[in-house]
């Protein structure tokens, strides 16, 4: 293994973020702030409790993983996709390193940022709130896997794109909406029989539950089945990966 | 032949049919300069980009030092520093850092003394903490160079390396890869500036349409396919080639005044003696005389059009 490779592509891409930590940082905490004051104090108190929690607790684990999910994906995205799209890829494609190094340098740091800005929007998310986590570990590994998962998926999209249109098309087109009615804001429950089968085939929905059953101890579906769900998700990002490694992944001609 | 690049039967058809290298057979002997030399298209980078693991080959191999290119990659490339045609930098990282990261990447451990000097040899030292976005075009192209050394390679790939430079960046370019070669360093440099192959290379590989159309040692390729001019200045004008002169490859200029003996200067009888007393013979009164050697660039470019008129168009 080539370590000191993977060490230093993990270090320039924590160095990009580190020098535009302001942007890095304000942009999710400042977000998040104002999903508070909308959801949790104007809209929210009128809102009755929801299993038991109130509306503002409700929406933080769906709040953060909206943030973690959507950071993940550009940041590892735009990590791949900016060396080729400026030609500096030559580097890392006639450095004595594999293509697996590579990925675990640039898919570390991305998921090491979203994690970080996990926990800054619940630091964020506690001065609003009384925020109580009943299962610290299964938080904990929820949101990690979470991290590297799509940050593994994001990575797959700058590899796959070229250019910047591809590149905004799958956050935009996809990850939004399935975030959205992935029951960050709101309990599967209370949607008719229907969109609740339809939901199921949202795989958000699991991350989200299984997220929040780790607060509250509420959730949509069994945390095991939630655990499994990012387990396969990941699974499938590896074997794209690896496809993508044995054709040359859109890198060598 | 002690080789340190062995390259069989290479070649590389891109996805979109273009078939850029044509079977290439070449031996690059360690510690020589060599100039790969051609026009443009004529496959000078896609080769460099296959030796260096950019672009897989489409057949044939590629060994580095003995160490096979695709399966001992590690080895091979730690071996070898590129720099590439384009200034291809990543605009907001400094100086230091960026070549700190190619030497990482290249698995060499930390060693800030090697570096500092490196930067200090192509004056980049007070430029270190510059964002790379600043600097000019010239000092971009010192960066690359610096990156592609920071890991002390024994073998350098120069791809175009004084396309867009100035006089005195050139001038430190050929200073720094004279102490290259000095150090045992095998430099490879793409170019079509035939001067500068001429100058500074040991052996100059001449590659067209994909194909390596000869190989040879400088000073050899000189004299052997260097024609020599002897350029005769006639005080008064000639209507014609004297008639005694006419089986000799003797040409008239327009205005009658230059007569132009092209012979070859390695052969055993240049046929000058024999000339200038057909000339005296025939009463012409000589005002002047000189020699010119034919440079590298006809050489070039007579192989080159050669070349093209032997085979049919393949134009894509």
């Amino acid at each position: 293994m080539n370590f000191s490779a993977i060490k230093v592509i993990y270090r320039a891409e924590m160095m990009r973020a580190v020098n535009t930590l302001f942007q890095t940082l304000a942009s999710p905490v400042i977000s998040t702030s104002l999903y508070f004051i909308v959801f949790g104090s104007a809209i929210g108190s009128r809102i009755q409790t929801i299993d038991g929690v109130s509306y503002g607790l409700f929406i933080v684990p769906g709040l953060t993983m909206l943030t973690i999910l959507t950071q993940s994906i550009s940041n590892a995205s735009f990590g791949i996709f900016f060396p080729k799209f400026n030609g500096t890829i030559y580097e890392i494609l006639s450095a004595p390193l594999s293509f697996f190094e590579a990925l675990l340098g640039y898919v570390g740091a991305a998921a090491t940022k979203s994690f970080v800005i996990g926990c800054v929007i619940l630091v964020t998310a506690s001065l609003f709130v009384d925020l109580e986590i009943q299962h610290p570990i299964w938080m904990m590994s929820f949101l990690i896997l979470t991290c590297i998962s799509f940050s593994l998926f994001g990575f797959i999209i700058g590899l796959w794109a070229d250019s910047f249109e591809k590149l905004q098309i799958v956050p935009i087109l996809v990850i939004t909406p399935l975030v959205f009615l992935g029951g960050s804001f709101y309990s599967i429950n209370m949607l008719p029989p229907f969109w609740q089968t339809v939901s199921l085939f949202n795989p958000v929905v699991y991350l989200v539950s299984g997220f929040r059953w780790s607060f509250f101890e509420v959730s949509d579906v069994n945390v095991w089945t939630s655990l499994s769900m990012i387990f396969v998700f990941l699974a499938l990002c590896l074997i794209i990966v690896s496809l993508m490694f044995k054709t040359g992944y859109k890198l060598k001609e | 032949m002690d080789s340190i690049i062995s390259i069989k039967d290479l070649s590389k058809v891109y996805d979109n049919g273009f078939q850029a290298l044509k079977g290439i057979n070449l031996e690059i002997e360690r510690g020589e300069i060599l100039a790969l030399l051609g026009p443009n298209g004529a496959g000078k980078t896609t080769l460099i980009s296959v030796i260096t693991g950019i672009v897989s080959a489409s057949s044939g191999s590629v060994t580095v030092d003995g160490h096979d290119n695709v399966k001992n990659y590690r080895q091979a490339r730690q071996l070898i520093g590129l720099v590439p045609q384009e200034l291809t930098l990543s605009a907001f990282e400094t100086v230091w850092n960026t070549v700190r990261f190619t030497r990482g990447l290249y698995g060499a451990s930390t060693d800030n003394a090697y570096l500092e000097q490196l930067l200090k040899d192509l004056s980049l030292w007070d430029k270190k903490d510059n964002q790379l976005r600043m600097l000019s075009g010239g000092m971009k192209r010192r960066v690359l160079i610096a990156k592609a050394l920071s890991h002390a390679p024994r073998i350098l790939f120069l791809d175009e390396p004084t396309a867009g430079v100035d006089v005195e960046l050139r001038k430190d370019m050929w200073h720094m890869i004279d102490k290259l070669r000095e150090s045992g360093v095998t430099i490879i440099l793409t170019t079509h500036y035939i001067e500068e192959a001429e100058d500074i290379a040991d052996r100059i590989a001449v590659i067209n349409d994909g194909e390596i159309l000869l190989i040879e040692d400088k000073t050899e390729l000189m004299q052997k396919l260097g024609k020599k001019q002897l350029i005769i200045e006639l005080r008064e004008p000639a209507n014609t080639v004297p008639s005694n002169l006419v089986d000799l490859d003797v040409s008239l200029s327009d205005d009658g005044t230059i007569l132009t003996y092209t012979y070859d200067a390695s052969a055993d009888a240049t046929g000058i003696t024999k000339l200038l007393n057909l000339l005296s013979e025939s009463g012409l009164q000589l005002k002047d005389l000189q020699t010119t050697q034919s440079s590298l660039e006809d050489i070039f470019v007579d192989l080159v059009h050669k070349d093209s008129e032997l085979k049919p168009s393949t134009e894509t």
